[in-house]
């Protein structure tokens, strides 16, 4: 199907169900419970899921496939987002130029970081590439303003050009829109105490998520993704194979930085802003914990570590005291001052510790990351079933 | 002419004289052999016929081609494959895959960008990789890590993958080193067994005398630098030249 194998058209109808039914299955609790914070059906944040999911898919397709590690890619992101942004300031509110637009910019410029980059490997490679981030960021922040907004960012105000769509009304804001639909139309469905939201952006990013996928599973299945492998693998052994290992490398760097062009141009056809620090080099490392976190080298992974990663920082960030203060409160008075006093550093502004420890547990337990994680308790269970001594837990290395 | 000529090369480190006004002619469709004892620059010569040095002067022409100034895979698509001392494969790859990436070097060059069709759509280069195996005795394997073999099918892995290029030379550095006896003589037959099958010159840099003896027909030996003999193995069994360079200087009685 798709000229995908049975095995890899499982996996892609698997996330598109994941997709389709995620304000279901993101929204398990009722509406109004104590457990309803822990929902995470709500369209600003399933559209994040989504898109950060494209940059992890995209920087996996270079640091998974290639082994190199870009510590710079927010750049592209960023890059893409302003790109978007001017699309809509000067043409149209329609999200198809500005999402089109933001790859390509991001493409050409990731083909010149990467130009430059790629002249030396491992440790001095990553730090070219965020020596090149930083240098956008700071540009983007001071020197640029005239075309980023410095500090205060961009968004659409009612007095832009915008060429294709005419004059709006005085005052009124403009609407990110696909052909006339606002990406943040939303239907309500009521089941019992249940609130199930459906959001044209989150589908519309969803969508786009899975045709990356898609692609993403050719490119790893493809005669060129095997020669990006082999580049992890042994350069050597490829030069003196009659391949130049260098033009696949820029082309796996050039393709990850269109995907991370891509998820900037989407987060700003969600939500019509932009800032400077969307290319501070904390968000670069997100990206590369995403992927670890997940399991490089693997179709499916960076989407869970994305994932897992925006919910925490979503959801775990939320707990405060008081929250802490209502699980603990059928304890005994000491009991209950020591446990939240012990939990307190961990959730609220503190989550960043817990990501740091379940990252920390992942990398020494875990090398290949969730997806390492499930085929072991996959192989546990089967090995129960069949009772057959098959060779244990290792991964094949494009699951 | 033969097929790889090489003229005054010389390459310097600093101050020591790696290869000194180094001449070497090997003969199309033979087997060449280039011993010396340690230091005597075998590798350098190697690595200077490969495109990894660039010799201070001289030349090196492959086919009437020069080969200097061009890259490692620029040289290989010339004709020109190398087998390694430790065997150099894609460990974390299986070994099919092992042998699908040069077939795919050969079919399309130094690069190209198939990067939307499945591998397996590409029948020809699945068939030629399948039939390499086969030849090698290792498709039962083809699943396997390359990494987790033994160090013998390693080497047949590095031979088949070379082969598979359809080269016209075949380096070897020491095929053999650190290998079992057995193991030793298996590579000696498959190495007699490609020269009978195939139009191929093949230039091998070896210690074990035994390898030496068995396979080839010309012999160069190399001390301090610079070639002392050329000629038959008859003629190098008892050439005292050879004898001085590898036991140190003959003791008149």
């Amino acid at each position: 199907m798709l000229g995908l194998t049975k095995r890899d058209a499982g996996l892609l109808a698997i996330v598109a169900a994941l997709c389709i039914f995620a304000p279901f299955i993101l929204n398990p609790f009722p509406e109004g419970s104590g457990m309803a914070q822990f929902n995470a059906g709500y369209p600003d944040l399933m559209q994040r899921l989504v898109i950060f999911g494209i940059f992890a898919i995209g920087f996996n397709i270079l640091f998974g496939l290639t082994g190199y590690l870009s510590f710079g890619h927010a750049a592209f992101l960023g890059v893409g987002s302003y790109a978007a942004i001017w699309m809509m300031k000067l043409l149209t509110m329609n999200v198809i130029p500005a999402i089109i637009i933001s790859v390509l910019v991001a493409g050409l410029f990731s083909l010149l970081v990467g130009y430059i980059s790629l002249r030396r490997s491992g440790i001095y490679f990553s730090i070219l590439t965020l020596a090149f981030a930083q240098m956008s960021y700071a540009l983007a922040y001071s020197v640029l303003t005239p075309i980023t907004g410095g500090e205060t960012g961009l968004q659409p105000k009612y007095t832009d050009p915008r060429i294709l769509d005419g004059a709006l009304e005085g005052g009124a804001t403009p609407q990110a829109n696909l052909f006339g639909l606002s990406m943040k139309s939303s239907t309500e469905l009521n089941i019992g105490d249940w609130v199930f939201t459906f959001n044209a952006g989150y589908y519309i990013a969803a969508f786009v998520m899975l045709i990356a996928f898609y692609l993403s599973i050719r490119i790893f299945r493809s005669p060129f993704g095997m020669m990006l492998r082999a580049v992890k693998s042994n350069q050597q052994r490829m030069n003196y194979t009659g391949l130049n290992s260098k033009p696949y490398t820029l082309a796996a760097f050039v393709i990850s930085g269109m995907y991370a062009g891509l998820a900037g141009g989407l987060l700003v056809a969600m939500d019509t802003q932009v800032g400077a620090e969307r290319m501070f080099w904390t968000a670069s490392g997100e990206v590369v914990i995403m992927t670890i976190l997940g399991g490089a080298g693997t179709l499916i992974g960076p989407v869970l570590g994305a994932g897992l990663i925006k919910y925490m920082e979503n959801i775990v960030s939320k707990i405060n005291k008081t929250v802490l203060e209502q699980w603990f409160a059928f304890m005994p008075d000491g009991i209950e001052d020591l446990l939240v006093t012990l939990v307190y550093p961990f959730v609220g502004k503190g989550w960043h510790l817990t990501l740091g420890l379940v990252f920390m547990l992942v990398v020494i337990f875990l090398p290949g990351g969730l997806v390492e994680g499930g085929s072991r308790v996959g192989n546990m269970f089967r090995r129960k079933k069949t009772d057959t001594d098959t060779p244990a837990g290792k991964t094949t290395p494009a699951e | 002419m033969g097929i790889l000529e090489v003229k005054n090369v010389n390459k310097r480190f600093g101050g020591l004289q790696a290869l000194g006004n180094v001449n070497l002619s090997v003969a199309e469709n033979t087997v060449h052999a280039i011993i010396g004892p340690n230091g005597a620059g075998k590798s350098t010569l190697l690595n200077c016929l490969v495109g990894k040095l660039i010799p201070d002067t001289g030349s090196v022409m492959f086919d009437g081609k020069s080969v200097l100034g061009r890259k490692p895979f620029e040289i290989n698509q010339m004709g020109i494959s190398r087998v390694f001392q430790t065997p150099e494969i894609f460990g974390d790859l299986s070994v099919m895959e092992n042998m699908l990436i040069p077939c795919f070097a050969k079919r399309d060059g130094g690069f190209s960008m198939h990067a939307i069709g499945s591998v397996d759509t590409e029948k020809d280069v699945v068939e030629k990789a399948k039939k390499m195996l086969e030849d090698m005795k290792l498709y039962d394997k083809r699943d396997m890590h390359a990494s987790s073999m033994s160090r013998g099918d390693k080497r047949r892995l590095e031979i088949a993958m070379c082969l598979s290029q359809e080269p016209r030379l075949l380096l070897l550095d020491e095929p053999t080193a650190g290998m079992a006896r057995a193991d030793t003589n298996n590579t000696i037959d498959l190495l007699k067994q490609i020269k009978e099958e195939r139009d191929i010159t093949i230039c091998i840099i070896e210690h074990d005398m035994h390898v030496v003896f068995s396979l080839a027909e010309r012999i160069t030996v190399l001390a301090q630098g610079t070639p002392l003999v050329e000629d038959t193995p008859d003629k190098i069994k008892g050439h005292p030249k050879v004898k001085e360079a590898y036991l140190g200087e003959t003791q008149e009685v």
